[in-house]
């Protein structure tokens, strides 16, 4: 198991461009603890800038400064990034085409214990309807490397959520093509489909892995961007193999699920199922005890995939 | 452009196109429009250095509408500078224009787009922080209702203005009293406004907002001031001014002049307009 989260990663990767790119900087709203960015605003001061518990002057500031030729990086906990603030992510940011980079730290249920308040579980859904702006999760650290190589390079509003603690690995090494917007084939296979994202994707191998074990060829797309999403991967799915799973850290309403539904609906209807946390505040404990219960485990995607399959 | 007789004829120029874009496209905000008209004027005129042959002139100051709803009095003074031609007015909220009635980005000359409340000086904010941390010279404005600042952001932001000592950071507040509802003291009172922006660490300075000479004299106090303070100009002004029968009244925040009203109000400012421009003759 490796010891570094997606969002130390994130902060390691500005830590090291912010020495060569004045123009990165680094926003916070007494959150630089939570997304990782302590040593970030020691070392670059005058690329730091805190603006306390204020979540809506936070996307407005960066946005501004955006507009006057800064890289501007919000990092702040999901839950307030994406709910606080939204009104200024539409306008200020994604309306008016701004170069700033929205990171959500501790997403999806990471803050487990905290409950409804602290859980980040409807800003794909939220994030998702405004126009002009890239949704990408990624599955672990060597995504999450790859990932801000790309974003480095593409001027334009994303937004990113990525969880608290240390995930494994999905991958071993940085050896394999990422594009934003493509997604990645995890395994190869003809009976089924799995889609995940995030912190699924390694749920949604293993799963695989076991299938494959009973002579089952599952495949597994890593949808690591949620928008613009890889309808074509999709399509390809649903003709090749005939059934779709997917699984996510997130509501069951408007999320991965519901995009992937609309896409294959629209283009080849095949029988279906989403996973991800039901219509109800979510039970509180750490992540691996809150997915167990709600399903977003590897036996339950070997049960439903039997299922789908009979 | 510094005479101030020359700056009347243009405030009361862009009351004019106000009213015929409103009357032409039967939409827009007419009372705020009409306050605001002077200092657009003011600062268009004769305070920002800027260059319409270049709208992304990376010294030129910048300006952000807040109250994004007085769009009409922005449009018109932005054409008449030269950003865009004086006759794309008339397709002002027309099917497919870019003249929406609310700030398009996509406008040469419009920085930013605004028109939810209370998002302009946050923005305002991260400019003025843009230009410190590249110590460039340009200084940021943004023109805010009175109404809006019952929005908390606009507070998070004064708060974030002083804390960085934005000195180049002047905020102007178009503060006519009324809002769509009725007066602001019976909407959501905002006295004592001074000591409010005050406590927040600004310095603020106080003018009659439709005085064209005030308003010189207050720019030019702001600009020259050499505290570390963000600058407040808390601009009193008269909604609907210019026009006797929309002066004050809170139901013309967002109404259409019929016909006679229409003819009415441009005979009056024509009135005014004349006066300004026999002034003139005789200097």
């Amino acid at each position: 198991m490796n010891k570094i989260s997606n969002k130390e990663v994130i902060s390691n990767v500005l830590l090291k461009e912010a020495e060569v790119d004045k123009d990165i900087v680094v926003l916070s709203s007494d959150s630089r603890g939570s997304s990782s960015t302590s040593s970030f605003a020691e070392k670059y001061p005058r690329q730091f800038v805190e603006v306390g518990i204020a979540e809506q002057n936070l996307v407005g500031i960066a946005a501004g400064l955006a507009s006057v030729g800064k890289k501007p990086f919000i990092t702040s906990p999901a839950c307030f990034l994406t709910m606080r603030s939204i009104e200024q992510v539409k306008l200020d940011v994604a309306y008016s085409r701004m170069n700033v980079k929205i990171i959500g730290v501790s997403g999806g249920v990471s803050y487990g214990a905290l409950g409804m308040s602290h859980h980040s579980l409807q800003d794909i859904a939220v994030m998702r309807a405004i126009p002009d702006i890239n949704i990408i999760i990624p599955a672990d650290r060597y995504e999450t490397e790859k990932m801000m190589s790309s974003l480095l390079d593409y001027e334009g509003p994303v937004y990113v959520r990525v969880g608290r603690n240390p995930v494994e690995d999905v991958y071993s090494d940085l050896d394999y093509d990422y594009e934003i917007g493509k997604a990645v084939v995890m395994r190869q296979g003809n009976d089924i489909t799995i889609i995940a994202t995030g912190e699924t994707v390694k749920i949604a191998v293993d799963a695989s892995d076991k299938l494959r074990e009973e002579g089952i060829g599952c495949r597994v797309l890593n949808m690591h961007t949620i928008k613009p999403l890889d309808e074509e991967a999709i399509v390809k799915a649903a003709h090749e193999t005939g059934r779709i799973i997917t699984i996510e850290e997130h509501s069951i309403f408007g999320g991965l699920g519901a995009a992937v539904a609309e896409v294959v609906v629209q283009n080849k209807p095949v029988p279906m199922k989403i996973l991800g946390i039901p219509d109800e505040p979510a039970i509180a404990g750490n992540s691996k005890q809150i997915f167990d219960y709600y399903g977003l485990s590897v036996s339950n995607l070997y049960d439903v995939s039997m299922s789908l399959l009979k | 452009m510094n005479d101030v007789l020359d700056l009347k004829v243009k405030a009361t120029q862009i009351r004019l196109d106000i009213i015929n874009m409103i009357y032409e496209s039967k939409s827009g905000h007419i009372g705020g429009s009409l306050s605001s008209a002077d200092i657009l004027t003011v600062l268009y005129y004769n305070v920002m250095n800027i260059d319409p042959n270049n709208p992304k002139w990376e010294e030129r100051d910048r300006f952000i509408l807040s109250k994004g709803h007085s769009v009409e009095a922005y449009y018109s003074v932005l054409a008449d500078k030269g950003y865009f031609p004086k006759e794309e007015l008339k397709t002002y909220c027309k099917f497919g224009t870019r003249l929406i009635g609310h700030p398009n980005n996509k406008i040469p000359g419009v920085e930013m787009n605004t028109g939810a409340l209370g998002h302009g000086l946050s923005i305002a904010v991260g400019m003025a922080l843009g230009a410190k941390m590249d110590n460039k010279s340009f200084r940021v404005f943004t023109l805010m209702g009175d109404g809006e600042l019952a929005e908390g952001s606009n507070w998070e932001a004064a708060m974030a203005a002083s804390h960085y000592k934005l000195n180049n950071l002047i905020g102007i507040v178009d503060r006519n009293r009324l809002q769509i509802s009725g007066s602001t003291e019976e909407v959501m009172s905002l006295e004592p406004l001074e000591d409010k922006w005050k406590s927040f660490g600004w310095d603020v300075l106080t003018t009659d907002g439709n005085d064209i000479e005030r308003l010189l004299d207050i720019f030019n106090v702001a600009i020259a001031s050499t505290n570390d303070k963000p600058k407040l100009i808390l601009a009193y002004t008269t909604k609907g001014k210019g026009i006797s029968f929309i002066e004050n009244k809170a139901n013309w925040h967002h109404r259409v002049p019929t016909e006679e009203e229409y003819k009415a109000a441009v005979s009056e400012l024509r009135e005014q307009m004349e006066v300004y421009l026999n002034e003139q003759n005789i200097k």
